[in-house]
């Protein structure tokens, strides 16, 4: 049995969502002109997260992707929490002031962040209490510092990220009195998610990654074509840097234990993740917050598991490597994608692809009929065979859509199979997890007349 | 000029042996030719500049020179007949659904066929005539409207069947048609070596051409041409004439004074081929098929197949020039539809040789119709540019049209449907043209059923009411730019459904404008008619009323607050425009005319009246928003609205009195409503209009108002038997030959223009006669619906043209209106047409082939109409327009 096309379709259309800038905002024209976003589970429920979001106060937009483990818990915190922790970061003291003011005498709130979300990207109502007080411990230590200095993005960034992950880990120690959130809570800090996180302001492109997702930038050659910048580096055991790093962090002693078949204690892939607290905490810690928490935590053989040659704690940071670009007229645009998209997909034919989507220019060599002996079949057949090749894209409204449709359904020839894609997306739940990965993907258009 | 004639001739040789089509590859020898000296010096001066010598420059050359015109220079920027006249596919086709173009191309054919004769320069002529292929009902049906034209002017033509046209041309596969339509006469000719004929026989004549030589910009002077600026110097002349095809729009812009020439040029594409195993005869059949949107011809054994896609190419030929339009790239991508088309039509050319796929520009206009005539703006500025890939057909024609009107200050056949002055300036933006082309060219097969609209370049113009009327269901027309309401669509309605069905037959909205017909009868309606072209012309003496006195056949010396229904006629009579004028003051007039005149009249009026600063005229189209209240209880409506007695005897028919409407004050309220319904016409200053709209409707619910469009509007005046100007009447018509004596004051005391012409057909009768007829055998449930241009035959013999038509619901009859003339059954002289004898007859309208009986009026019905309260007889047989 196959899918029929509407059918796989409606299946990969379901989640996709699409963002244009407004041409002109009243102030400047901006360099992003929007973006397009998609993802496809093979989870259940799905253990990926997005977020997008236009900075109010300050100049810039964020997009990110976050790809959770053990559970979606901490990928869905971060991708709500982690944008006000980067826009607070990097907001001057007096505005900080303006909003500890509004919020102190109950006043209406400026508005920090404009979200641009999927009707399914939700945030936790119940949470939010609890979030903000955190958010709002923040400002208020930024308040106190004071440093005077003007803000940089790099470490805004960087601050953010670190300060995050401390509140998942702080509010899990803590616990709270509401027996629902004190379980999220602690499902957060023990459950994991990497982050990949671009800020992009004029021309200047920041890109936050701790974790194995990635981000690559496109960029159109003089001659048409289309090749890939990285802008991240996997955090992982491919990755010798961070090899190197996790090695020298710990004593000798553990040199042969830290890394086991590519995982971090043999367990884990990333080696810089939020959460994860069982790479974190110490034997004692994590033994006295799951012994209070509540029965279904201690009922968990997966919490309760301490990884072997625990030693040293901690292990697993989520500090980001930060990277910063300037935009040049030949970069078109950016893609944010998890681990699902780049272990099916090389990042050249990523390029590739999303570039002749957005130019809707197919480089394929016209044809010129020139001296050779063609006869009217012989060129129907061939033109034929040549709009079957692009036709794939008149399907998509939307680029993360046209990639992920690539990523499944692509054959040897690099074209997309109808049989292939259906096959791929009729796997039933508990087997889809084998042949496939959660795949989330932004991609960001860039403005080559402003930049 | 003798030295010049020689030079000429020697190209000419040479072309006969070398401008076969395998010349297309080799343009290098043409870019070679280029560092030749020019043999001859630019004459100083000129009668005639033209500026362009492909197949349309040419041939005004010719006709203009065959008309006595001998001052005359020809200037090509490259080589004669090079630019897109060299890359036409050489097909002369009649089968045109315009009547005017299928005279033109008829002309054309009839003179390319005689024209090697005439000028001993081989031009290829070949008779092989041509079919047309249906694939569908509709497109069977649209061929027949065109065989009945054809046949009425004596061009043979037959519908034929799938397998005669199998037996016609052995290629075609004929699995999927239903019918077919043979044009015998139609031709397959070499274009360029037409275009060397035209300048050869020129040349004899007198013109001296210059290739090589470009025209950088026009030298204007006081509103008239002076001469020409060209890279080899000036020259000065009294006409010059843009036949610069796809290059005309920026020439038109390039002057000190800017002349809109709307076209924008498309690359299109045809396939060569290698011949067949065993060669195409030369006089096979030219095959279209338009639901393929495909042609073929025969070509040298092979053949040569093009077409029209669904998603044309636009281009920009902004700073380019001849030589890289030249250059253009082969787009086997894009002609792939094309190709698949041709593989179905005739699978056997599968394994047929590919040649060449040539690219080779072509000029569209907006309105799929060429643009001829003067310039509205510069005096001896003609224009003949924008064939729609027709220039090979229509150029014979269009350039005897053309010369005729520059010699005898206006053609021998009314060419308003091509006239230069049918657009303003609102129709030459750039971004317009490029939206617009792209669905002309696509057009040019597609299925065009009655009353059909442009998609593209709407809105541009719109009434204050647009939103609010959109609001309530309307559904928009657009004519000059504005858009106009056919007809409102009632809630509940499935939206979807309308005007998808486009049909020959009954369409869908029938009961809706039934139910708009019926409230005008019986209550009151509403029509935003806010596109009318609306003049004020006043002066501080008595100038303005004598310069008008002069310029309309009707008398305007009348009481302040009277309106006048007349015509601006020409010297021979007939309509330039037709229009209401309301006398505001002693010395100041209020004209209000058809929404596409805006151009003409202006220029008209502007030429005609005399250069007196005291005598002011002014546009204020864009200052009034004008609604129509149709219907019996108009009269209650606006009396309630402006607490003012509005019966018959505080206000007559025909009367205009500033009043205060709602809260609105200076309400221009005209006793008219265009249809010979009871009902007035206010014209409301624009920022009122919303305030009176919302007046009228509020007041309105209790005598039953509703929103109606210009679809009941034209079945209303068309069953009051009411011409209207551009569609029934023209520069041809006359007063006397549509009924309207009365509007014509021959006596008034004073001279008039056409007053001469008026007089003599007073004595002598008129050679054609408005007619009203009623459809007898028809029903409108399950036959075709007569649209215009169908043929009527009086007792069985062709006696004419119907110019529009409406279903009446009051009659419950298609009315049918047009011209009736009466030939000489033997010697087909034009004879006067008297009351008698369109009485006398029996008649018949041709539609597609099928004929119906019909029923001849002079006059109207006035007993159907006794729910007349007013007495408004004047009004009655007076006038409407669209």
């Amino acid at each position: 049995f196959y899918l029929t096309p509407p059918q796989v379709n409606s299946i990969l259309k379901a989640n996709e969502y699409s963002f244009k800038v407004p041409e002109f905002d009243g102030k400047n024209v901006s360099s992003v002109l929007g973006f397009d976003s998609n993802q496809l589970p093979a989870n259940a429920p799905i253990e990926d997260r997005r977020s997008a979001a236009t900075c109010l106060q300050t100049r810039g937009m964020l997009l990110g992707v976050f790809d959770g483990h053990a559970g979606c818990a901490c990928a869905q915190a971060v991708s709500e929490r982690l944008f006000y922790y980067i826009a607070v970061s990097l907001l001057p003291h007096e505005t900080l002031l303006e909003i500890e003011n509004a919020v102190e005498s109950g006043r209406a709130l400026l508005p920090i962040l404009q979200w641009h979300k999927h009707p399914n990207d939700y945030f936790s109502k119940e949470a939010s209490k609890l979030y903000f007080n955190s958010l709002r411990t923040y400002w208020q230590e930024l308040i106190d510092l004071n440093s005077g200095e003007t803000t940089d993005v790099k470490e805004a960034l960087v601050n953010a990220f670190k300060r995050l992950d401390n509140d998942i880990s702080l509010e899990a120690q803590v616990g709270d009195p509401n027996s629902f959130l004190n379980y999220l809570v602690l499902r957060v800090a023990f459950s994991g998610a990497t982050a990949c996180v671009a800020h992009v302001d004029g021309v200047d492109l920041h890109i936050a990654n701790t974790g194995d997702s990635r981000a690559m930038l496109g960029v159109q050659e003089e001659d048409g074509s289309w090749s890939a910048l990285n802008l991240s580096y996997d955090h992982n055991a491919q990755n010798e840097h961070e090899v190197e790093r996790v090695k020298m962090e710990h004593p000798k002693s553990e040199e042969k234990t830290l890394v086991k078949q590519d995982r971090l204690l043999g367990l884990l892939m990333p080696f810089r993740a939020f959460g994860d607290v069982k790479f974190k905490w110490s034997i004692e810690l994590q033994k006295r917050v799951i012994e209070s928490g509540p029965d279904q935590l201690n009922d968990n053989e997966y919490t309760k598991f301490i990884p072997p040659n625990y030693h040293t704690p901690p292990y697993l940071t989520a500090e980001p490597e930060v990277i910063y670009h300037r935009l040049r007229p030949q970069d078109k645009f950016l893609v944010l994608a998890t681990d699902g998209l780049w272990e099916t997909m090389h990042r050249q034919d990523v390029a590739r692809i999303v570039g002749e989507y957005l130019t809707g220019v197919h480089h394929q060599q016209p044809i010129a009929v020139g001296g050779y002996k063609v006869t009217l079949g012989q060129m129907h057949g061939l033109l034929a065979e040549r709009r079957a090749r692009i036709s794939s894209v008149f399907e998509d409204q939307n680029a993360a859509t046209h990639l992920i449709r690539h990523a499944v359904g692509n054959n040897e020839f690099g074209t997309v199979d109808h049989e292939r894609l259906s096959k791929m997306l009729s796997l039933p739940e508990e087997l889809a997890r084998m042949y496939r990965d959660d795949m989330t993907i932004t991609v960001v258009q860039f403005n080559s007349h402003v930049i | 000029a003798a030295r010049m004639f020689l030079r000429l001739l020697s190209g000419v040789r040479w072309r006969m042996t070398n401008l076969k089509w395998r010349g297309l590859t080799c343009s290098q020898r043409s870019t070679s030719n280029t560092a030749e000296p020019h043999p001859v010096a630019l004459p100083a001066q000129a009668q005639v500049v033209i500026c362009g010598g492909g197949i349309i420059g040419t041939s005004v050359a010719y006709h203009l020179s065959k008309m006595g015109w001998k001052d005359i220079v020809l200037l090509e920027q490259g080589r004669l007949a090079a630019g897109s006249t060299r890359f036409c596919a050489g097909i002369v086709s009649t089968a045109r659904p315009v009547s005017l173009e299928l005279k033109m191309a008829d002309y054309s054919n009839k003179l390319y066929e005689q024209l090697e004769q005439e000028t001993g320069v081989n031009t290829g002529y070949v008779k092989t005539g041509s079919i047309s292929l249906a694939q569908t009902q509709d497109r069977l049906i649209s061929l027949k409207r065109i065989a009945s034209s054809l046949k009425v002017m004596g061009i043979p033509c037959e519908i034929i069947t799938p397998k005669q046209a199998a037996q016609l041309h052995p290629l075609i596969n004929i699995h999927d048609l239903v019918g077919a339509m043979y044009v015998p006469e139609d031709a397959l000719v070499s274009s360029a070596n037409v275009s060397l004929a035209l300048a050869t026989a020129a040349s004899r004549n007198g013109v001296q051409i210059h290739e090589r030589t470009s025209v950088s910009h026009v030298s204007i002077h006081k509103g008239r041409v002076t001469g020409v600026e060209t890279d080899r110097g000036p020259i000065q002349c009294q006409y010059f004439v843009n036949c610069a095809g796809q290059w005309a729009y920026e020439l038109g812009h390039s002057g000190e004074e800017v002349v809109n020439i709307p076209l924008h040029a498309c690359e299109h594409f045809y396939l060569l081929t290698h011949p067949l195993k065993e060669p195409l005869a030369s006089n096979l059949p030219t095959v279209v098929d338009p639901d393929g949107r495909i042609y073929i011809r025969n070509w040298q054994g092979g053949i040569l197949s093009g077409g029209f896609e669904k998603n044309p190419k636009p281009l920009f030929t902004e700073g380019r020039n001849q030589l890289e339009i030249q250059n253009l790239q082969e787009d086997w991508d894009h002609f792939e539809p094309l190709l698949s088309a041709l593989l179905r039509r005739m699978p056997d050319l599968e394994a047929l040789q590919i040649m060449q796929l040539v690219n080779c520009p072509e000029s569209f206009t907006p309105d799929m119709r060429c643009i001829m005539g003067e310039s509205p703006t510069v005096r001896g500025y003609f224009v003949l540019a924008g064939m729609n890939s027709a220039g090979l057909s229509y150029g014979g024609g269009a350039g005897k049209y053309l010369a005729e009107w520059m010699v005898n200050g206006y053609p021998s056949e009314n060419v308003w449907p091509l006239d230069l002055k049918r657009f303003g300036s609102l129709q030459s933006s750039r971004t317009f043209l490029r939206h617009r082309v792209m669905e002309v060219m696509p057009l040019m097969c597609d299925l065009k059923v009655p009353r059909w609209d442009f998609q593209t370049g709407r809105q541009l113009r719109t009434s204050p009411l647009y939103d609010r009327l959109d609001a309530q269901g309307a559904r928009w027309m657009e004519k000059h730019g504005f858009e106009r309401v056919k007809y409102f669509v009632p809630p509940g309605k499935d939206l979807l459904d309308l005007d998808r069905s486009k049909t020959f037959y009954k369409p869908d909205w029938f009961d809706i404008v039934g139910a708009e017909v019926k409230c005008c009868k019986e209550a009151v309606c509403v029509i935003d008619m806010s596109s009318f072209t609306k003049f004020e012309i006043s002066s501080t003496g008595n100038q303005a009323l004598e310069s008008l006195q002069y310029l309309f056949s009707n008398d305007l010396d009348v009481p302040v607050g009277h309106v006048v229904h007349t015509g601006m006629l020409n010297e021979k009579g007939g309509y330039e425009n037709d229009c209401s004028i309301a006398r505001l003051s002693k010395r100041s007039f209020f004209m209000i005319s058809p929404t596409d005149q805006q151009v003409h009249c202006w220029a008209w009026l502007k030429s005609h009246l005399p250069n007196d600063s005291n005598l002011t005229m002014e546009d204020v189209t864009w200052k009034y928003t004008a609604l129509n209240l149709i219907g019996p209880r108009a009269v209650d409506v606006l009396s309630e609205l402006s607490y003012a007695p509005m019966t018959a005897e505080h206000f007559p028919s025909l009367f205009c009195k500033e009043m205060s409407v709602g809260y609105a004050n200076g309400i221009r309220v005209m006793s008219i409503t265009h249809t010979g319904e009871p009902g007035f016409v206010l014209y409301i200053p624009i920022e009122y209009a919303l305030h009176v709209y919302n007046e009228v409707m509020n007041m309105g619910q209790k005598y039953g108002i509703r929103n109606a469009g210009y679809y009941a509007l034209r079945s209303l005046r068309i069953e009051k038997f009411f011409a209207f100007w551009g569609q029934d009447l023209d520069a041809f018509t006359t007063p006397m030959e549509c009924g309207r004596e009365f509007q014509v004051k021959l006596e008034k005391g004073m001279q008039f223009v056409g007053q001469e012409a008026l007089l003599e057909q007073k004595q002598n009768g008129v050679y054609k006669r408005f007619t009203m007829f009623i459809l007898e055998d028809h029903d409108t449930d399950t036959d075709l619906w007569p649209w215009w241009g169908e043929p009527i035959f009086r007792n069985g013999r062709y006696v004419g043209k119907t110019t529009s038509s409406a279903y009446s619901y009051t009659l419950e009859r298609h009315v049918c209106l047009g011209f009736v003339q009466h030939f000489d059954e033997k010697t087909g002289e034009e004879l006067v047409v008297t009351t008698d004898f369109i009485n006398q007859g029996d008649y018949e309208i041709d539609i597609a082939g099928q004929r119906f009986q019909a029923k001849a009026k002079l006059y109207p019905f006035s007993s159907l109409f006794t729910q007349r309260r007013r007495k408004d007889e004047v009004e009655l047989s007076s006038y409407q327009r669209e």
